[in-house]
């Protein structure tokens, strides 16, 4: 690994250096293990490791319950009761994996907001960022398509909404439609190919989470002061890092257990707690249930969709300027997917030159209103699409698109940032004064 | 830590807005049941009674096509004896399928599904495909706090059968009024001028099913309206999650090795941190 200076592998012995000579991987182990991190770094880096696990443990689980599933429409509900009631474990390997998605995105949403709030996408970790987002994009297909594999009724509904998104784009929208779902309306081959793409995704985000940690091992991981380890030299670089192993290894698991714990009671006393009571119900194409709900982890962004409908003006101007091309509806796709869009390119909008927020004044309360305006439209994705959640819904988005499109562009200019620490060094001691050299 | 613990309330809460009231305002009355809280279990004997009343009474109209037979002989659940369930199986409809003759039911089966007219929806998940509890303002804390609430909306369903209320007496032919089914249509002289309902609950086509001593108990239980409506209620839970008791555990044991782990860790932890932040430590 590049970047910060280190002692690196040296083999010892001889069947260390006939290896090292023809596949250096313990090299390759050892220097990803050993690799010198921020000292500083505060308990919302742990949710790395939090993520990762939670990968493993939905491939794991996933893997076993698509040897006892049946993906097929008429068999496909009838085989998860058959995981809950006759396969041994059954019912605790598929709770693991429905809660488990549910953690994961509860950490993805804590790690995305930490990057936010410490400059973790800025120059030079730009890369580290977008492959972050595109993980995020796909566990989002990969969470909605395995929803949609018990076959409730909420997994029938749920698949009709939000494949019928794709359908809004004019022109290719419909073509595109019918190539997801394989036919005309969500039937059996749109169950077998959302079946062959949740297991195909998992691997794919892997491989992404690979170029992930590539890419920060590389540049280095950023850390609360926003202040660049000293690269000059290796004793500099020391003072201002510590080995990843054992020091954030150790500190990781024991975050990673303390959650753990919460995890597990709710597997084990409120399983079905974050699910939908409906879609213990079959699928049935000729009842649509009351409100169709999706997943907790989806309803800020279903919220935006929601929040552009015909009355606002904008979305009037929009259409009368695109000769109705873009109507209300394509508006929400554009206004849900741009959301993401725009958190993407945040490394290009925020033009301030202070990476860490702590030394942000102004900065703060907009992140801190951002945060709050996440769980708001989370909670207005919830509720009926009418009065006054219609409303609270269009201002929460109407923030959102604010945040990155005005005010961090703005902020850049406007504020006046704190004095920051010259090193990591000198902001580690000023939390732990008796600090070792 | 405590803050993340708080946060990830927050966040819950926020999630399961997830199961918002259809139509009516509906009145589920929050029952105690036997296998409430995280050591609660099956009460053996009042599955037992609740099974007769599924068989005596519900399993005309319902089936309850997902349950294997055979797992009303599992410890945990009504725990009948072996050969008790296979001849409860042998008593139960032929199995049927296209191109083979039908045979008399095994209990390697499963129960036997209901369709047809006059018949109504299939009960093995129905204590898990209602919600008795919501919100408020669909943030999910009654259901945090009291459960989900299948088993309450069955025994709500149950025991909510009430004369037709002033706004509409003659009600709607062939339905009957319930205030904990929400899903029902309802006259319109019992809707306000907003098209609101004013009455809580609507109309059902499910007749009453239960009266008093509808079922009589061997082992000498009362068999009132409510009462039954309890058994049955928990029968349904037990089919809808026949596991619970085993997940239960299953998740004790998960929790207090991972406090223990955490805690081993927690130590290590400061222990491993005190030469670089410069502290001492005992341990």
């Amino acid at each position: 690994m590049a970047g910060i200076p280190h002692d690196h592998y040296e083999p010892k012995t001889a069947p260390e250096k006939w290896l090292h000579k023809r596949l250096p991987v313990v090299a390759l182990v050892y220097d990803t293990l050993m690799i010198p991190t921020p000292k500083n770094l505060n308990w919302m880096w742990i949710w790395g490791i939090v993520l990762a696990f939670c990968l493993a443990l939905q491939i794991v689980t996933g893997i076993i319950l698509a040897m006892h599933y049946t993906p097929h429409a008429s068999l496909a509900f009838a085989s998860v009761e058959h995981i809950m009631r006759n396969v041994n474990g059954g019912h605790m390997i598929r709770y693991l994996h429905a809660n488990g998605a549910s953690l994961f995105f509860f950490a993805v949403y804590l790690h995305i907001f930490r990057g936010l709030y410490y400059g973790s996408y800025k120059a030079p970790r730009e890369i580290t960022w977008i492959i972050g987002m595109l993980i995020y994009l796909l566990m989002m297909g990969t969470a909605f398509m395995g929803y949609v594999l018990p076959w409730g009724q909420m997994s029938f509904w749920g698949a009709t909404v939000i494949t019928g998104l794709f359908g809004a784009i004019p022109g290719i929208g419909e073509p595109i439609q019918t190539l997801l779902l394989g036919g005309p309306a969500v039937d059996n081959p749109t169950l077998n190919r959302f079946f062959s793409l949740h297991y195909l995704l998992p691997f794919v985000i892997a491989g992404l989470v690979i170029l992930h940690i590539w890419a920060f091992h590389h540049t280095g991981n950023n850390n609360p002061s926003g202040v660049e380890v000293r690269r000059d030299s290796k004793e500099n670089a020391a003072k201002d890092t510590v080995p990843f192993w054992p020091y954030y290894v150790i500190k990781d698991l024991f975050a990673l257990a303390v959650i753990l714990v919460v995890f597990f009671a709710i597997v084990g006393f409120m399983p079905n707690y974050l699910g939908h009571p409906d879609n213990y119900i079959e699928a049935n194409a000729l009842s649509t249930p009351a409100h169709i709900v999706p997943e907790w982890y989806f309803l800020p962004f279903y919220a935006i969709l929601r929040a552009f409908d015909n009355t606002v003006w904008v979305v009037q101007l929009v259409e009368f300027l695109s000769f109705g091309i873009v109507d209300a509806k394509f508006f929400g796709v554009l206004a849900m997917f741009g959301a993401i869009a725009v958190m993407a390119i945040v490394p290009w909008l925020d033009t301030s030159s202070v990476r860490s927020g702590k030394y942000r004044p102004m900065f703060k309360w907009w992140f801190a209103l951002l945060a709050i305006d996440f769980v708001v439209l989370m909670w207005a994705g919830a509720m009926p699409a009418e009065a006054p959640y219609s409303t609270i819904a269009l201002i929460g988005a109407t923030y959102w698109f604010a945040y990155f499109l005005v005010i961090l562009p703005l902020l850049g200019i406007i504020e006046k940032p704190l004095p920051q620490p010259a090193t990591i060094e000198e902001d580690f001691k000023a939390h732990y004064p008796h600090a070792a050299e | 830590m405590f803050r993340k613990i708080i946060l990830s309330a927050a966040t819950s809460l926020a999630l399961s807005g997830a199961s918002l009231a259809a139509g009516a305002e509906t009145h589920i009355e929050d029952v105690t049941f036997s296998f409430e809280g995280p050591f609660g279990k099956y009460d053996q004997l009042q599955l037992q009674r609740g099974l007769q009343v599924y068989t005596e009474v519900c399993s005309a109209c319902h089936g309850l096509k997902f349950v294997p037979i055979r797992t009303l002989a599992d410890e945990g659940g009504p725990h009948l004896p072996a050969d008790q369930v296979r001849a409860y199986a042998a008593g139960l409809d032929e199995v049927e399928a296209l191109g083979v003759e039908a045979r008399p039911r095994e209990w390697t089966d499963n129960f036997p599904a209901r369709a047809g007219d006059g018949t109504g929806p299939d009960l093995s998940l129905m204590a898990k495909a209602r919600a008795g509890f919501h919100g408020p303002e669909g943030t999910g804390i009654n259901q945090l706090v009291r459960g989900i609430g299948g088993p309450e909306y069955i025994h709500a369903i149950l025991t909510g059968y009430h004369e037709n209320p002033e706004c509409a007496p003659e009600g709607i032919d062939g339905y009957y009024y319930n205030t904990a089914f929400g899903a029902g249509a309802i006259p319109d002289t019992c809707k306000d001028d907003h098209g609101a309902s004013t009455v809580p609950g609507s109309w059902i086509a499910m007749a009453p099913p239960l009266s008093d001593d509808v079922v009589s108990f061997e082992d000498g239980s009362p068999a009132t309206v409510d009462a039954i409506a309890m058994d049955v209620s928990a029968f349904l839970m037990w089919s809808a999650e026949p596991k619970m008791m085993d997940r239960k555990q299953a998740g004790f044991v998960a929790v207090v090795f991972l406090i223990l782990l955490s805690s081993l860790l927690y130590l290590t932890n400061k222990k491993l941190w005190a030469k670089v932040k410069g502290k001492t430590v005992n341990l």
